[in-house]
């Protein structure tokens, strides 16, 4: 009944607009249990000048906030009323592994016409969020957050919170834009390295990306050159507002639920403290400026005050647009928009060359020798928005060298570079972020709140490699595609604990997603105080490592969180073993 | 980019004479933040519009960069300042500067340069191919180091095989035809691509005269039919060479494809050739194509082309473009001489209104060489041609 009384309102937003009848309404309805339904339907969409189809859940884009209680059971009904199948995943959510929404995987899908229902308990808290794991649906705009209230007090507190859902709308269909992207390297890339750029990049350096047959602006895959960014569905034109009274404490809750843009959240003038990450509590650390990849999410508190308005900017990696919101102390108050800043570049580390002794121009052998402790090998980017000069060593340093792969890494097509040095880029704040004047966040400045109940030495290691041919546009773990392994799911016994290694071969960050699970990063914190995070981004060149208690038995999706990476065959099944036997 | 800042002004005015409606949902937390396009009365609207933007023009919006930027990002809180130095272990302090070419190093006076070398040690034994020596939790003291880690498969009690839980609970049919599609889901599928990389009208000394070369493929990461096209003529005469080559065609690197198949000549003396050939990019960003070809006449020949693309602007580019044909015997019917038979050298200028859509002009200059020339001139033709050029390159 509500269903049907939310989607034949009247866009009210979409007045303006009438040529888009029928158009999803921007922003988020809130949909509390026990029992919610959730309709999935064809849609159309606009902001700004651009307009096209979208897929929307009752009747909005993103869909309704989902507000549940810790301890509490929910029950969701996934109405389809596609022309083809769908599916959502309660991204972060602890659930049994057959409601996670992965078809293929945990469940066959949700065929059109069909409803499918998911009834678990809730067994946690924090900021979470739904998205549509079939095909590119998540591209058009399946897509809400969740947010699970704690059973107990909230160690936040808070006078007024808010969600900062951040997504991308294009006027191209999602295959589309695959299709661009399998066959024009930097298709949508206009920040590309001219004869008439301001890149600090020297001919010399020019020369060794050309050699090298890489693109040091190759950032994100695809760039508001068919992108709009969206803060709650409203583009930088819809003018939206969070209202605060001087002086409050105001939660927001950042979700990532864009298909391919990783977002650099800053609000000028105004401090963000971090209070949590991927839903899970953190102890507060003050930021200026924070990188948040596809699927993360942080909570932060602002305490505006000082000025009328704030601008909160959701600046793409690439530089190329920004989403805009206003913080305003009255409706209709603003504050100025900063000007998007130079895109940044590539540099040493981000092909995997960290640490390495370029400036010498020695060869790779002797760059790499540290042992010396000398501080000139330590000077690469220093602050010098190139990083990339003084690249003359690179002449003797081999970008493919697979000698330094493990045995289970296939070497085929697929693999276009090896990282030669792959260091752990956990205190790397993220690309274009390392050489800003004020404080950003890094994977290092995360502690849980509280220590965790899990004191276990892991028992094993493993290591898995992240996989690439940009020109190919081929992504893979191991240098395998899923079709490769389809059967060969990575497997964990039951509450077994592992350190997992993920070593990226590419130039490109990657945020990689359990599904199921909750992992430790490895962060340089005491064993009971890693953060616990569902997805965690793997700087280009570099490594990242989570410590994981296999505790949820079942078969679980393991992919790359840019929907096309996933989409061209960076996805894996991680299958944890059932305690009491049986199939699993 | 500077288009973006204007919009977004522009978005600003909109944005705020769209919202004059106070607080209705003033007391919600957690949801919706208000967004009150609708509530604006048009006309008043229109004014607040006109005000707001007369107030940011007032502006001049000639913001220096940064000047939004927090003012308290003193040095003494930048990056490494939020840093808990209790907890953290110098030496991975040490390691995520070196790492991440942070200032910290400059301006962290307590810094033990000691530790420090430590963690340069640890790097160091990276040289002699052990990954352990590398990670940060290895300079700890805790039992949580990697070394302490085994690296190891995992262990009997995780099972084998494929992936099943599902089909447990939701049956064997209803999941193999969700796996096949999740599959094919994930393999980067299967596309067409048609480019006409050359679509030219060539102006030169007698009549002029038009080209096309055109290529395209339909498969998959791996393995692809491979199609191409090309062909010359002048005006007011019959085609003078044409040709189309059916390929199979095998990612065998990360940027080469090994092609084999036929070609068909379609005008003068009919030809139909094996082919064997290598089509990627080279160092450099060169556009290689490289193939050699079997006659049923028994005749050798081969040809070698490539391009590059110098980028001028984000949509204006120069292609320097050079193609050489070589036979292994004379064919006098085809005016082929032995060895290099012709030169052709050319540089076009395109602009990219959308990137699948470049119209472009340009200059080609041919040299027919030893013997093909002596060929040409016995058929009163010259062995140098220049063309000047204007064409299309497009691709879908």
């Amino acid at each position: 009944m509500g269903l049907l009384g939310l989607a034949g309102a009247v866009p009210a937003w979409a007045r303006g607009a009438d040529l888009l009848t029928g158009a999803a309404r921007k922003g988020i309805d809130e949909a509390t249990g026990p029992n919610i339904d959730l309709t999935v339907a064809r849609s159309a969409f606009s902001t700004g000048n651009r307009r096209g189809g979208a897929i929307a859940v009752n009747g909005s884009i993103p869909g309704p906030l989902l507000r549940l209680k810790e301890g509490t059971t929910v029950r969701l009904n996934v109405h389809n009323q596609l022309e083809e199948d769908t599916s959502i995943h309660w991204h972060g959510l602890l659930v049994p592994f057959e409601l996670d929404g992965v078809p293929g995987v945990s469940f066959p899908g949700v065929k059109p016409g069909e409803t499918f229902t998911a009834e678990f308990p809730v067994r946690q808290s924090g900021t979470y969020w739904w998205h549509s794991h079939s095909g590119l649906q998540e591209q058009a705009g399946q897509y809400g957050p969740i947010v699970v209230d704690p059973a107990g007090a909230d160690p936040v507190q808070a006078d007024r919170e808010y969600i900062v859902v951040l997504s991308e709308f294009s006027e191209m269909s999602p295959h589309t834009i695959f299709d661009k992207l399998k066959k024009g390297e930097g298709y949508f890339n206009y920040n590309q390295n001219t004869w008439t750029d301001d890149y600090p990049l020297s001919g010399e350096d020019r020369r060794m990306w050309a050699k090298m047959r890489m693109m040091p602006t190759d950032i994100l895959d695809v760039s508001s050159a068919a992108y709009t960014y969206l803060l709650n569905g409203h583009g930088p034109l819809d003018g939206l507002e969070y209202l605060f009274r001087p002086g409050e404490r105001v939660r927001l809750r950042f979700i990532n639920a864009g298909a391919m843009t990783f977002f650099n959240i800053r609000i000028p003038g105004l401090p963000m403290t971090v209070v949590q990450a991927d839903g899970q509590n953190v102890e507060p650390v003050e930021v200026d400026e924070f990188q948040i990849s596809v699927a993360e999410t942080y909570d932060v508190v602002v305490t505006p005050g000082e000025q009328a308005a704030y601008t909160l900017v959701a600046e793409s990696m690439d530089r190329s647009g920004m989403g805009i919101a206003t913080l305003a102390s009255a409706p209709g108050a603003r504050a100025a928009i900063p000007p998007l800043r130079d895109p940044p570049l590539l540099t040493m580390a981000d092909m995997g060359m960290s640490g390495m002794d370029h400036g010498s121009g020695d060869s790779a052998t002797a760059g790499m020798d540290h042992g010396d402790g000398d501080m000139a090998g330590m000077d690469h980017g220093s602050g010098d928005t190139s990083g990339t000069e003084g690249m003359s060593g690179m002449s003797g340093m081999q970008m493919r060298d697979t000698s330094r792969l493990p045995a289970d890494v296939e070497v085929g097509p697929g693999l276009d570079m090896v990282a030669m040095n792959p260091v752990d880029r956990m205190g790397d704040p993220g690309i274009g972020l390392d050489d800003v004047l004020h404080r950003t966040l890094d994977y290092r400045k995360l502690r849980a709140l509280t220590p965790h109940q899990e004191g276990r030495t892991p028992s094993r290691r493993m290591e898995l490699h992240l996989t690439g041919n940009m020109e190919r546009y081929m992504w893979s773990f191991d240098g395998k595609k899923f079709s490769a392994v389809a059967d060969e799911p990575i497997r964990f016994a039951y509450n077994e604990r592992v350190r997992v290694k993920l070593v990226n071969d590419t130039m490109m960050a990657h945020p990689i997603h359990l599904h199921g699970h909750f992992f430790e990063l490895v962060n340089g914190a005491p064993d009971n105080r890693q953060p616990l995070k569902h997805t965690v981004i793997v700087q280009p060149g570099g490594s990242a490592q989570f410590d994981l208690t296999a505790d949820e038995p079942g078969d679980w999706a393991f992919h790359c969180h840019l929907l096309y990476h996933m989409h061209a065959g960076m996805f894996q099944i991680v299958t944890v073993a059932n305690p009491a036997g049986g199939e699993a | 980019m500077k288009k973006v800042a204007i919009s977004l002004i522009a978005s600003l005015a909109a944005g705020t004479a769209a919202t004059p409606a106070l607080a209705q949902h003033a007391g919600h937390t957690t949801s919706e933040p208000q967004q009150s396009a609708e509530q604006a009365a048009a006309d008043e609207a229109a004014a607040q519009c006109a005000l707001e933007a007369q107030r940011h023009r007032a502006m001049g919006h000639q913001v220096p960069e940064g000047a939004c930027e927090p003012e308290s990002a003193t040095p003494g809180s930048m990056d490494h300042g939020a840093m808990d130095h209790t907890e953290m272990n110098h030496g991975a302090m040490a390691a995520d500067a070196a790492e991440t070419g942070m200032t910290m190093p400059m301006d962290q006076p307590e810094m033990d340069h000691s530790q420090m070398d430590q963690g340069q040690m640890d790097q160091g034994s990276m040289a002699t191919g052990s990954m352990e020596g590398m990670d940060h939790s290895a300079m700890q003291d805790s039992s949580n180091s990697d070394a302490a880690i085994p690296l190891l498969p995992a262990p009997p009690e995780a099972g084998s095989g494929p992936a099943r839980a599902a089909i447990a609970i939701w049956g064997a049919e209803a999941m193999e035809e969700a796996r096949e599609a999740l599959i094919r889901d994930t393999d980067g599928g299967m596309r067409l691509w048609f480019q006409g990389d050359r679509l030219e009208y060539r102006v030169r000394a007698g009549e002029d005269g038009y080209l096309w070369d055109v290529q395209g493929y339909y498969g998959g990461d791996i393995n692809k039919f491979w199609f191409k096209s090309e062909g010359e003529g002048s005006f007011g005469e019959p085609v003078e060479g044409a040709e189309v080559q059916a390929l199979w065609s095998r990612a065998i690197a990360p940027f080469f494809d090994l092609q084999g198949g036929i070609r068909q000549d379609l005008t003068g003396p009919e030809r139909t050739h094996a082919v064997i050939g290598i089509q990627g990019l080279v160092p450099y960003q060169f556009e290689v194509d490289a193939a050699a070809f079997v006659s049923n006449k028994g005749d050798v020949t081969a040809r070698i082309e490539a391009e590059v693309d110098q980028r001028i602007t984000q949509r204006l580019i120069l292609q320097p473009r050079a193609e050489i044909a070589l036979s292994a015997q004379d064919i006098p019917e085809l005016g082929v001489g032995a060895g290099l038979d012709t030169i052709e050298a050319g540089l076009r200028l395109r602009y990219e209104f959308a990137r699948e859509f470049a119209p472009y002009i340009g200059i080609s200059q041919e040299w027919r060489i030893g013997d093909s020339a002596d060929f040409a001139r016995a058929e009163g033709e010259d062995p140098s041609v220049t063309n000047y050029v204007v064409g299309l390159r497009f691709w879908f």
